[in-house]
């Protein structure tokens, strides 16, 4: 296990530098000098610029600048927003709760609607609920989900007017975040009706966000079962006489979830991505929006900062499905 | 395509190979349909000048955010309604068919030519080679495909062409290591031995040998990719960060369109409505290439 575990790990490390050498060289690559960029449409006299290419050490080699770099961001520090002079790592920290919160409740929404569709599609394999699930699953995975955002908030909040169109806060509400979590801050503060509030805001966008990774989960949960619904000890089961309810549930379901796991722990790259449209079509002050902004306002270090720190998260996220892939399933653990 | 399908379906010797590959295709459905809009979709694309009953450019400042005509106050000059500049969406539309398909073409070309020869190469080759070129795709995996890809466009300045250049960089994993694994497969079999034993250069034996036996999965792949490389293209001119305005690219048609969700849904609706219909298409022919091409899928 311990063996396995170390493997696993030292895969890390490599895609780590990759992606800091990825970020490294975006700040070269861009057109134009770094100095001139900093000091905008004023200008710089030649004194002062060879004094801030020396300050932000670009008259070093490039592999100095890169030891320097990594150095960096080892300590944590990303450098700082041309826009806002505050952290990267601050900023990025400051709106990665809101982040989270969405994809949570995302990926909790894709579980609770793809998990039982593609079970139940599974075992009734070729009837017109099946077709039905498969249909809107292959839609789902076609579709747009910046319009179907917009579509979502053409219906519910424009025509029903039930939810909220953007943010995450009726502006009624003044609340301390604490945590950044809003439910959790809403359900902590007094003020009543805040929860609601926050919880209406957060279903339209959590549809959306979740729309892609259910109609992935629907068709590997039903493609999963379909392959464990063929196995010898399935037929055991039903031979001894147990119920059918308790064959799926407990043989068949259990066993069919090892790859469905692994996909649902690599949407997580899919959720990032999604974010990004999620979060500008609904408003929400997430990393996502944060990101796609700072790339209109050209703030390089935000978006190398942003790049590394979202590449980390996914790089751990995949180890931490790879390493509980091999505790489910031991033939993995000990045939890699 | 012929070529490929003798190759992979060589064993079955009377009906024409096309003709067996299309009985295994046509069995599904969805994909016979989803095949049936793409040629649509093309014909529309190719002859969008003849179509199109106006210019996408063209403003009609009399008829502005004018509904579809069978809404109230529509109007049979125009189908699906004019925008917020008084042009007609239809025609835009129509126009932007040639950009959606244009933007899947050369993205899968590239990618698939570019991940094809990386993919050979380093599968045939092994070595230090393989490990550079292994990892430098792990690290391109690492990271989701629409942020690297606004990277990139935030790198070389937004555009059409560079976003072009951005998705197709994003999706060249896929098509390398996908070709990758069928060479490592392929490598070990008798007729490949034979090959090298009769004297087939490295050249020859990557090329005329292993990669047109490769190429089953690689048109699944890219018919998938099309798909792909359309939402991509999209989502990036919805964020503006592709196609520019006045451009009539889909996405970029429902870039501002979030202002007049309250007055004019055709505005919202339609573009999107375009991109879902050709996405779908796309991914329903290609799931049904993979029944018919994939041999292990058959019956």
């Amino acid at each position: 296990m311990i063996h396995f575990f170390l493997k696993r790990f030292s895969h890390v490390f490599p895609a780590f530098i990759g992606v800091t050498l990825l970020t490294f060289s975006l700040i070269h690559l861009i057109p134009g000098d770094p100095v001139e960029l900093r000091a905008g449409e004023r200008g710089i006299d030649p004194a002062r610029h060879a004094a801030m290419k020396a300050e932000m050490g670009l008259d070093k080699p490039l592999y100095v600048q890169y030891f320097r770099y990594i150095g960096g961001v080892l300590k944590g520090d990303l450098g700082k927003s041309f826009v806002t002079k505050k952290p990267i790592l601050e900023e990025f920290f400051t709106l990665f709760p809101a982040t989270l919160e969405l994809s949570i409740c995302a990926m909790i929404f894709a579980v609770l609607v793809g998990l039982p569709a593609g079970v139940i599609a599974g075992v009734k394999r070729g009837t017109v609920f099946d077709h039905t699930v498969m249909g809107a699953s292959l839609t789902g995975y076609s579709m747009p989900i910046f319009w179907w955002g917009l579509l979502m908030i053409l219906f519910f909040s424009v025509h029903l007017g039930w939810t909220p169109v953007s943010g995450r806060l009726s502006a009624l509400f003044w609340i301390d975040t604490d945590t950044g979590f809003m439910l959790i801050d809403t359900l902590r503060s007094s003020e009543p009706g805040a929860f609601k509030s926050a919880v209406s805001h957060l279903i339209l966008p959590s549809i959306v966000l979740g729309t892609i990774p259910l109609a992935v989960i629907a068709r590997m949960t039903r493609s999963s079962m379909l392959e464990v619904l063929k196995e010898d000890y399935v037929r055991t089961a039903k031979a001894k006489g147990l119920s059918s309810w308790r064959v799926i549930m407990v043989h068949a379901l259990r066993n069919a979830m090892i790859p469905v796991i692994t996909v649902i722990g690599l949407q997580t790259g899919v959720l990032m991505a999604g974010a990004i449209l999620t979060e500008t079509i609904f408003a929400w002050p997430g990393v996502g929006k944060w990101i796609l902004e700072s790339i209109n306002r050209r703030d390089y270090p935000a978006i190398q900062g942003g790049i590394l720190i979202i590449a980390t998260i996914i790089i751990f996220v995949n180890l931490g499905v790879d390493i509980l892939y091999g505790i489910i399933n031991p033939r993995i653990r000990y045939t890699s | 395509m012929s070529e490929t399908t003798a190759i992979t379906q060589g064993n079955a010797a009377p009906p024409h190979p096309l003709k067996e590959f299309w009985k295994y295709f046509s069995e599904n459905k969805g994909a016979v349909i989803g095949l049936y809009f793409i040629i649509f979709a093309i014909i529309v694309a190719v002859f969008a000048n003849i179509l199109a009953p106006y210019s996408p450019f063209e403003q009609y400042r009399d008829a502005i955010l004018q509904p579809p005509i069978w809404m109230h106050g529509g109007s049979s000059k125009f189908f699906l309604g004019t925008d917020d500049v008084g042009r007609d969406i239809l025609s835009r539309l129509i126009y932007g068919s040639r950009l959606s398909l244009f933007v899947g073409v050369i993205v899968v070309t590239i990618s698939l030519a570019a991940g094809m020869i990386l993919g050979v190469t380093s599968g045939y080759l092994g070595g230090y080679y393989e490990v550079i070129v292994m990892r430098a795709m792990d690290i391109i995996l690492a990271l989701p495909s629409l942020l690297l890809a606004l990277a990139i466009v935030a790198i070389l300045g937004p555009s059409l062409k560079n976003a072009i250049i951005a998705i197709a960089i994003v999706v060249l994993p896929h098509y390398v290591r996908l070709t990758r694994a069928s060479v490592m497969a392929e490598k070990s079999k008798d007729y490949v031995t034979a090959s090298k034993v009769c004297g087939s250069g490295p050249f020859r034996m990557m090329f005329a040998v292993l990669l047109p036996n490769c190429m089953a999965p690689l048109i699944v792949q890219a018919t998938l990719g099309f798909s792909n490389a359309i939402l991509d293209a999209a989502a990036l001119g919805f964020l503006g960060m592709g196609a520019q305005p006045p451009t009539p690219e889909w996405g970029a048609m429902l870039a501002n369109a979030l202002q007049f969700i309250q007055r004019a849904w055709w505005v919202v609706t339609f573009p999107g409505l375009a991109i879902l219909l050709t996405v779908l298409a796309f991914n329903l022919a290609g799931d049904g290439l993979r029944d018919a091409l994939d041999p292990k899928m058959k019956r």
